[in-house]
């Protein structure tokens, strides 16, 4: 048995579904609309579970799925060293967004990293505190900063809602994910012109197969011939 | 992991040979508050050290080194000069490699002396490098004093050296600046900001609590510094030089005594490396085949402003340093808020010791 993990719900998993379907690979929920179980048709062995698209790359990197889809975004952030740990099977075309750095559109002067590291230090010069930039995304942003040497910052936690946090001034500046820019420009930022941390996109990743039997590399082999990998 | 006995026993050897130099063994507590290491390194640091939370402390860390809780110490007394040594383990994360070892035991020599630092860096190089008498190491040596008093002795505005000594610890950074200084081009968004007559008038919103004077001074920062004449060549191929030097460290006072001929601001710290291999020499080192690199130690998490040195095993290019140290009188300047007081310190990993002796 090959476990497949696949976002449980919403658009990123009927897209998933969609995807699989174009190549002869049937997913699709079993039970009630409402459980959380699987089923393939098409290959042998493959079996399907739904889970969230958050807790997909823990789950590869432990081993309890052996393959999965999941944002590049998500396998990045979550698994520290992620190239040794997972392959990118196939880059599936949908669910792309960006995770980038928006200030305020009233921030006129500054509009590359080097501006916002300058305007960080005034800040913090003048606030007493250093600038707060609010994600859910900490590891790579931190990274990030670090590599185009940005310092007088700190990284305040947010898991939704993370446009609104300049507005109610729990932060001065953000990085989040974003496909369109809409919902950014509406509540009044702009995104860096340098400021793209990760360009994101739905993927398909596989586990280590270093604990895997015959029999499941066997079934990888008929998925990726399936999908023409 | 647990420390071995024979990483343990190597420890205490250690720390008795600091102790013989007349240093004080001194313990420190494994959680110290982290509000200091936050205000020095920013969230950098949170890549490399074990952060959490106390309900009633407020943040706390794995001590990642000594450093910090020394110096505090010493400042209670402010005895001068004042000796100290320490064993303990110390707690680094590991995000990159996870073969490196994300705890280990330190043991340390901090030397506070004010009146002769030249012979306090002679000092603490020689008391490590007989703590690891007979093992195949390389040493490495370079002097961040040499290049923050290149940038304090740049003809330049105020603001443009501030910003360079700020980011002198991060290369990337500090290189773009300087090539900006030097071009004296404003890239063309900044220049119709600059031109413009309401540089306020497409700006959205005001939110959030940077206010529009804070954007209106630094705009006004901006224009001072568009005025301002670009760097000379001249001055960029000397920091260029100084950054570049890779040589042994009696070619590479030569150099930088010439290098000082064009650019007199480095002039004292020359002669504090002149003076400092003198008493290198006078300790029986061969400052006549030991490395100097003028950007050595210029990584980010360090505090080191002065001297710098580390010890590499040789043959083992892939083992982290044995030994690493400098000097550190900016931290203690900000520990004592503005009473400084010069420090130079060094430590051993005792277990990478034993592992290159085995070899």
């Amino acid at each position: 048995m090959l476990k497949l993990g696949v976002p449980s719900k919403g658009r990123l998993m009927e897209k998933t579904f969609d995807w699989f379907g174009a190549r002869g690979v049937t997913l699709r929920k079993s039970g009630s609309e409402r459980e959380y179980a699987g089923a393939v048709d098409g290959i042998e062995g493959l079996e399907l579970v739904l889970l969230s698209a958050g807790e997909i790359p823990r789950e590869l990197a432990l081993g309890n799925i052996h393959l999965g889809v999941t944002g590049s975004d998500l396998v990045r952030e979550k698994l520290v060293n992620w190239q040794g740990r997972v392959r990118e099977m196939a880059l599936m075309g949908f669910g792309g967004a960006d995770l980038v750095i928006a200030v305020p559109q009233a921030w006129v002067d500054v509009d590359t990293l080097d501006d916002l590291d300058a305007a960080a230090a005034a800040f913090r010069a003048q606030h007493g505190f250093r600038l707060r930039i609010a994600t859910k995304y900490h590891r790579l942003v931190r990274e990030f900063l670090r590599d185009n040497g940005v310092a007088d910052y700190q990284l305040i936690d947010s898991q939704g809602a993370t446009e609104g946090t300049v507005k109610n001034e729990t932060a001065e500046a953000i990085a989040d994910i974003t496909s369109t820019g809409e919902t950014l420009r509406a509540n009044g930022l702009k995104i860096l012109s340098d400021g793209l941390i990760h360009a994101s996109q739905a993927t398909l990743f596989r586990g280590s197969r270093a604990n895997w039997t015959a029999q499941q590399r066997k079934i990888l082999t008929s998925l990726e011939r399936a999908l023409e990998l | 992991m647990p420390t071995s006995p024979a990483t343990l026993t190597e420890a205490r050897r250690l720390r008795d040979h600091f102790a013989a130099q007349g240093a004080v063994v001194v313990k420190a507590d494994v959680l110290q508050p982290a509000d200091l290491l936050l205000d020095l390194y920013g969230d950098d640091i949170r890549a490399r050290a074990y952060l959490t939370a106390d309900p009633l402390r407020g943040e706390m860390v794995l001590r990642p080194d000594f450093t910090v809780p020394v110096v505090q110490m010493h400042m209670e007394t402010y005895a001068d000069p004042a000796r100290y040594t320490y064993s303990g383990k110390v707690f680094r994360k590991q995000e990159t490699d996870e073969t490196r070892a994300n705890e280990y035991v330190q043991v340390g020599y901090e030397v506070f002396d004010g009146q002769n630092p030249a012979a306090a860096d002679a000092e603490v190089f020689a008391v490590i490098a007989a703590g690891l008498a007979g093992l195949p190491l390389r040493a490495a040596t370079g002097d961040i004093g040499v290049l923050m008093a290149a940038v304090r002795g740049l003809r330049t505005t105020e603001d443009r050296k501030a910003a360079l000594l700020r980011h002198i610890w991060r290369p990337v950074r500090f290189r773009a600046l300087l090539r900006r200084y030097g071009a004296g081009d404003v890239p063309p968004l900044r220049a119709a900001l600059l031109a413009a007559d309401d540089p306020f008038a497409a700006a959205g919103p005001e939110i959030g609590l940077r206010s529009q004077a804070e954007v209106a001074a630094r705009i006004a920062a901006l224009r001072a510094d568009a005025a301002a004449a670009p760097l000379s060549s001249d001055e960029t191929a000397l920091i260029d030089a100084i950054l570049g030097l890779r040589a042994t460290s009696t070619d590479a006072l030569s150099v930088l005594r010439d290098i000082a001929v064009d650019m007199p601001s480095i002039g004292s710290a020359v002669r504090r490396m002149e003076a400092r291999l003198h008493a290198m020499a006078a300790r029986g080192i061969d400052v006549d085949t030991l490395d100097f690199e003028g950007s050595y130690g210029r990584t980010s998490l360090e505090y080191y402003d002065g001297f710098v040195f580390g010890f590499y095993a040789s043959e083992r290019p892939e083992l982290p340093p044995i030994a690493t140290g400098g000097r550190y009188d900016a931290l203690t300047a900000r520990l004592g808020q503005g009473r400084a007081v010069p420090a130079v310190g060094g430590v051993i990993r005792p277990d990478l010791a034993l592992e290159v002796g085995r070899c």
